[in-house]
């Protein structure tokens, strides 16, 4: 994983609440295998409305995405994060994640910040008396900057620490090999196997 | 150790810690079983190809396909060609990294979530992961079970381990005695027409009270699956004599003095007496009518007595602004009530409701009735095993009389990613678990609602209670 400290591009106002993976990603683009090209599907019920945000020209370029409150919500499609990731997006923030998002985001770089439901309307309003204007994530900090306006976002240590450094979990999980080797010595033998297949 | 009282999440979690997390990073969690489906995987065995890595643990893992595959001639050639290939390429890598596979025709090929427990895989005190948020399900056994997203698919297959950081812990206290023509899933809509669709967010939810342990297995199910739309983790019922008797002499389950050894740990599963909860939630069953829902998320559910709600009376802008949006996308008017609305489809299946129990209560109600002009009926069971044994008591006879569809098993129209789809514009009764904008096909209207309501809506045509066929 790239390694993510400070960066700045477009920002994107979404505002909408409730902003589910459905709406995200539609399940009709989740049949391809591959893990990246998922760009052309984000959002891609709202991509034929004129008037959706990401359609005007000023937003079209968009990597820093404010939203509604339960952003995320619903199924636990990657696809998602891939979808935004693809499209450009380095970082979203809302009030509120729905928590399988926010943990797909941490794993493929996407930053997934808490802001308050206020700092959401100023940084609405900031976005919006100037479209196309940047905005500042520095995750060094935990804050976004728009021109004047800087505001403090929320994510957790452990996140901000692997995103920092760039690291991938399963790395990270076999540093303690030994102590998973230990606790499947000790496993009950009444626990579910499913091999060998019974019922078939 | 200390003696201090523990909630059923805490006493499965802490059984299954691998490694404590230290300086704020997670705990490191040992999974019991790991369900795959074609959808949310085939990213993850790449991952381990690129890597070099082996599945570390087969003999815990099992697959199935369900999210894609047709429910009509299931002996062609899948049409569609993505939806051919990624299933190809579940069977490929299912060959590849030694997984055990129920392919389509396979008697145990069906939703991944109904399959695990008709297998006897999923029991009491384990934990459960799956590429599907909808893993909640198998919290009713007394089970910490989540849905994780492709990379954590890719870890827990490379791992079988999961880092993860504790969750708080919600009571959700349902205390009476239901009345006739209420079920499970009235119970769970209600639950998050309550807390809202983010109001489980960062918890663990279990289910408690004299109303939850009067419910069957498969009605614990149907709760616990719809978990995630409250924003929730997981969800949990503390196991007793009904999870003991359902769980008893099916495949996987243990046996002999292993059987005697799990009862043994599994009594010690539910909360303790003084257990805290770091929040509490009581509804009480004896007022619940039938719930069903009026908008795109499953927390925009009323009473099926009462009317559409209006946006004015809702104080929070964020919600009464989503609440205009569903109302347009929904195409209803504030003030009409509930059973006015006419449906064009009913669809009874999904991981919520579309296990035998389901089957056999819709059935009853159509059984010797007709059909309403213009509605269409699908009926799709959740497993192959689940229509075998709906074929044997006579179900299928009852459906097709009915004039409904009778399927083969799978996801279906719950998410469409098969040609099980609503067209633009048309409305639907289902029994599945989201109302989001399209979910069931581009344009489509859902309205959530359980086996019980979807049964008389087909009756009927429009929303509809067992009680209101009585009044005709």
């Amino acid at each position: 994983m790239e390694k993510f400290e400070v960066f700045s591009g477009v920002a994107v106002p979404l505002r909408r609440s409730n902003v589910d993976t459905d709406q995200i990603i539609p399940a009709v683009y989740l049949k391809r295998i591959t893990k990246t090209g998922f760009e052309d599907a984000l959002f891609a019920a709202w991509r034929g409305d004129a008037e959706f945000v990401l359609n005007q020209p000023a937003y079209a370029t968009g990597q820093v995405l404010v939203a509604g409150p339960d952003f995320g919500t619903g199924s636990s499609r990657e696809h998602a994060v891939w979808a935004l990731r693809d499209y450009g997006f380095k970082a979203v923030f809302s009030s509120k994640f729905a928590d399988i998002f926010r943990g797909n985001s941490g794993k493929q770089g996407l930053v997934a910040g808490v802001i308050t439901d206020e700092d959401t309307e100023k940084l609405w309003a900031a976005i919006e008396a100037n479209p196309g204007v940047n905005a500042q994530v520095n995750l060094i900090d935990r804050t976004v900057s728009i021109g004047d306006l800087t505001v403090s976002f929320e994510i957790d240590d452990y996140t901000r620490w692997r995103l920092l450094e760039g690291l991938d979990d399963i790395g990270l999980t076999l540093r303690d090999e030994q102590a998973i080797v230990d606790f499947e010595a000790k496993r009950e033998s009444w626990r579910p196997k499913t091999l060998p297949a019974k019922g078939v | 150790m200390s003696n201090k009282p523990l909630t059923l999440a805490e006493k499965v979690w802490n059984n299954h810690l691998v490694a404590r997390g230290e300086n704020g990073s997670p705990d490191l969690l040992y999974i019991d079983l790991h369900l795959v489906h074609e959808v949310t995987s085939p990213q993850a065995f790449d991952g381990l190809r690129l890597a070099g890595r082996p599945v570390r643990r087969p003999d815990l893992t099992i697959a199935t396909e369900d999210h894609n595959t047709p429910t009509w001639d299931i002996d062609k050639p899948i049409a569609d060609p993505t939806s051919r290939t990624q299933i190809q390429t579940l069977r490929n890598n299912a060959a590849e990294f030694g997984i055990r596979i129920h392919s389509l025709g396979d008697v145990n090929q069906g939703i991944v979530h109904v399959v695990g427990p008709q297998l006897g895989l999923t029991m009491p005190g384990i934990t459960v992961v799956c590429g599907d948020s909808h893993t909640s399900t198998h919290g009713a056994f007394g089970a910490l079970a989540m849905g994780i997203g492709t990379s954590e698919v890719e870890h827990v297959l490379a791992t079988q381990t999961l880092p993860l950081k504790p969750f708080k812990t919600m009571a959700i206290n349902v205390d009476g005695v239901v009345r006739p023509g209420v079920s499970a899933k009235d119970i769970i809509l209600a639950v998050i027409a309550k807390i809202g669709t983010g109001g489980g967010q960062g918890y663990v939810l279990e289910y408690r009270g004299s109303a939850i342990r009067a419910l069957s297995m498969e009605a614990r199910m149907t709760i616990c699956n719809m978990s995630i739309e409250a924003g929730a983790r997981a969800g949990m019922v503390a196991p007793d004599q009904t999870t003991y008797d359902y769980l008893k002499g099916r495949p996987h389950a243990p046996e002999g003095a292993d059987w005697d050894a799990a009862v043994e740990y599994w009594n010690t599963l539910p909360s303790d007496e003084g257990a805290v909860f770091d929040a509490e939630v009581f509804i009480d069953a004896n007022t619940l009518d039938p719930f069903v829902t009026w908008g795109t998320n499953p927390g925009q559910g009323v009473s099926l007595l009462d009317t559409v709600p209006n946006p004015a009376d809702i104080e929070d802008p964020n919600e009464r602004a989503a609440a205009e949006r569903a109302l347009e996308y929904m195409d209803l008017k504030a003030g009409t009530p509930m059973k006015q609305i006419r449906v064009d489809t009913v669809f009874l299946g999904s991981c919520t409701n579309s296990r035998i129990e389901d089957l056999r209560a819709a059935a009853e109600i159509i059984k010797g009735k007709t059909k309403a002009d213009g509605v269409r009926m699908l009926v799709v069971p959740g497993s192959a095993k689940v229509r075998l044994e709906a074929e044997a008591e006579g179900l299928d006879k009852v459906f097709k009389d009915f004039g409904a569809e009778w399927r083969f098993a799978g996801c279906s129209m719950c998410l469409g990613m098969n040609p099980d789809q609503l067209a633009p514009g048309e409305r639907a009764a289902s029994t599945s678990n989201r109302n989001f904008e399209g979910r069931q096909g581009k344009g489509a209207r859902t309205h959530l609602v359980s086996p019980l309501v979807a049964a008389a809506t087909a009756i009927r045509g429009t929303l509809s209670s067992p009680a209101d066929l009585e009044s005709n």
